[in-house]
């Protein structure tokens, strides 16, 4: 089968289920609605409850997670590609630890400033990634023959200890209720209740997805070595750094709106690779729709299994991915 | 102990056999023995140089009297407002050991989940209290034990006793008046609706909320503090929010800015009414002598 009737099956496969659980997670919860009442413009909206879940409480979560999950998804695939590196996660290269410490600063120092509708958390995680981003490019350019992917899996690899550290530290030197906020953010979450910091993220998203669209056959080159890449004709160097710096928007803007949830950059790419093979303009688009389904259901089941309580989607995605994953490493093997 | 005497005392009949004299003689020097235990046991001395690791405790011992024995608190301690002159020792996460043991104390007051600083306690011998928070009443229990430990029965006696009044001279007040569905938030993002931590039905809090003359919406949770979504908050319609803030004081700008983001909850009887109110001050979270005014103070926003 040629390459274009594949990616137009695979990738028309994977939009169908992503579209599906997209339309399906809204309608379902904690609580029932009718939505026939939903959608009943006859009913003023301040006393329509079952539009105002909808809308406000499930709405803004399902996309906000499907976001979430289809940076985290893409950014692991680039990253795995360009570290020539299976273990590699969005999170490796210290973005999501700088977005981190942002965030923990804003909670620790109860800062309170706001931007078109979006909180200081956010704000702070996100220009904490951005800090974290120039850093380790700044390390990892600093050699004279363009970018290290070594160096720069090193320093990113530090940092990320390095800010890992410093997070504990400022937790440690908070009270004790913001201590626990601060821990609560790490342990992700999507119940962003309004659509102001998904509008705010959005772009960042768009810019690095568009990024991520002219990637694939680079990446493709890349995983077999910078080398074979150069020998091809490729810009090693511009291909390396457009890889980084997108992935790491992407990170950073993933990070701020769900806090740091584990396991979707590592599993979703390498579950994809394991049903369709490893070929990245098949793997990089299919990795991001899938990611985007799996978050929506792992927030799912955040939401329904304990409700009315809420279990953090970090926990989820790490105890329905892990043995998941497992499973199908073991049956292919 | 009692049983290793109690076997004692089956051997001891065996060998003496008969000899009823003997074995009351040996019976006498049982009783002796196990008695004198337990006075060396209870007859601990009044202390005079108490720490206290916990500020609900410390507000206790200030309330019946034990305050002049207190010689250093806890990081967290603002009060009463002489603690504030105190030395601090740390706090629940990082209590500081070796200034707890060079400060010389005959009483450390503990959280019950500090079993690294009580360990460390026993092997310097100094006696510890042990504690952990409980419901509405335990408070009243727990003046009455720190009373019987410091030498302050008589005064933990009666702040217990005018404390129970204080809560139910409230609850009478409020008895058979219609009880609104209340959601009693403390703690979510600033700005946000995001991670809302809410009072479920156990606890002192809860206790505190039912005493003021409220029914909890989130009663059917058997759990102190409940992370809830905003669907939770829509799907279960609270009449009144009352969410506790710790800043002592908010000009109107700041306290809209904390009510603000209630208000896309329009379909929520709270939002609908303007019954989402802002309690003020940190004591309202001290399960300690003020607890009468916390309740005090949601039973005037419940029933104005």
């Amino acid at each position: 089968m040629n390459i274009r009737r594949r990616l137009l099956l695979v990738v028309g496969a994977f939009t169908i289920f992503t579209g599906a659980v997209m339309v399906w997670a809204p309608t379902v919860g904690s609580t029932d609605i009718s939505l026939a009442r939903t959608f009943d413009r006859s009913i003023p909206w301040e006393s329509n409850v079952d539009a105002q879940i909808f809308f406000v409480a499930r709405l803004p979560r399902v996309l906000a997670g499907a976001m979430v999950g289809a940076a985290l998804a893409a950014a692991g695939v680039v990253l795995q590609a360009l570290l020539r590196n299976p273990l590699a996660t969005p999170f490796t290269l210290g973005v999501s630890a700088g977005g981190s410490l942002g965030a923990m600063l804003a909670v620790t120092m109860n800062l309170e400033f706001g931007l078109l509708g979006v909180t200081s958390i956010p704000l702070a995680s996100f220009a904490g990634s951005l800090i974290a981003t120039a850093i380790v490019y700044a390390l990892a350019a600093s050699q004279r023959r363009g970018l290290s992917t070594s160096v720069l899996l090193l320093a990113g690899v530090t940092l990320n200890s390095f800010f890992s550290a410093l997070i504990l530290f400022v937790q440690y030197l908070a009270d004790f209720t913001e201590a626990l906020r601060a821990i609560r953010w790490m342990m992700g979450g999507l119940d962003v209740a309004g659509y102001a910091p998904i509008v705010a993220a959005l772009p960042f998203l768009l810019l690095a997805l568009a990024a991520f669209a002219v990637l694939p056959r680079t990446l493709n080159l890349l995983s077999a070595g910078t080398e074979a890449a150069a020998a091809k004709g490729i810009n090693v160097v511009s291909a390396q750094r457009l890889a980084f710096f997108s992935a790491s928007l992407a990170t950073g803007a993933a990070v701020s709106l769900g806090g740091p949830i584990g396991f979707i950059g590592i599993i979703v790419p390498h579950l994809v690779r394991l049903l369709i093979g490893a070929d990245h303009r098949i793997v990089l688009p299919a990795s991001t729709l899938f990611g985007a389904s799996f978050l929506v259901l792992c927030d799912l089941a955040a939401r329904t299994l304990m409700a009315p309580l809420e279990i953090p989607v970090g926990v989820v995605t790490a105890l329905i991915g892990g043995p998941f994953f497992l499973w199908l490493l073991v049956k292919r093997s | 102990m009692i049983a290793t005497k109690i076997t004692k005392k089956t051997k001891v009949t065996k060998v003496f056999g008969s000899n009823t004299k003997a074995f009351r003689s040996m019976f006498f020097v049982c009783f002796v023995v196990t008695f004198v235990f337990f006075v060396v046991v209870s007859a601990q001395p009044t202390p005079r140089r108490i720490i206290s690791l916990v500020p609900a405790l410390t507000e206790m011992l200030f309330a019946i009297g034990a305050g002049p024995q207190v010689v250093a608190v806890s990081t967290y301690d603002v009060e009463p407002p002489a603690v504030r002159s105190l030395p601090t020792v740390g706090a629940l996460l990082d209590p500081d050991t070796e200034k707890i043991i060079s400060l010389r104390p005959d009483l450390v007051l503990t959280y019950g989940s500090q079993t690294d600083l009580q360990a460390q306690l026993t092997a310097a011998k100094i006696p510890f209290f042990d504690y952990r928070h409980g419901g509405l009443d335990h408070i009243m229990v727990t003046m009455r034990a720190l009373g019987a430990r410091t030498g302050h029965v008589d005064q933990a006696e009666k702040a217990a006793q005018s404390l129970q009044s204080a809560i139910d001279a409230v609850r009478h007040r409020v008895a058979g008046r219609p009880k609104p569905r209340t959601l009693l938030v403390f703690g979510r993002e600033p700005g946000s609706l995001r991670n809302i931590y809410a009072s479920g039905g156990r606890g002192f809090l809860h206790d505190m909320l039912v005493a003021a003359g409220g029914a909890d919406v989130l009663d059917d949770i058997n759990q102190e503090s409940a992370q809830i979504s905003t669907e939770v908050v829509l799907a279960r319609a609270p009449d009144v929010i009352l969410e506790f803030n710790s800043s002592n004081r908010l000009n109107d700008a700041d306290l809209k800015k904390v009510v603000d983001p209630w208000l896309k909850l329009s379909s929520v009887p709270a939002v609908k009414n303007k019954r989402v109110i802002v309690l003020l001050g940190s004591g309202l979270t001290v399960p300690g002598p003020r607890v009468a005014e916390g309740i005090e103070k949601m039973a005037r926003a419940l029933h104005p």
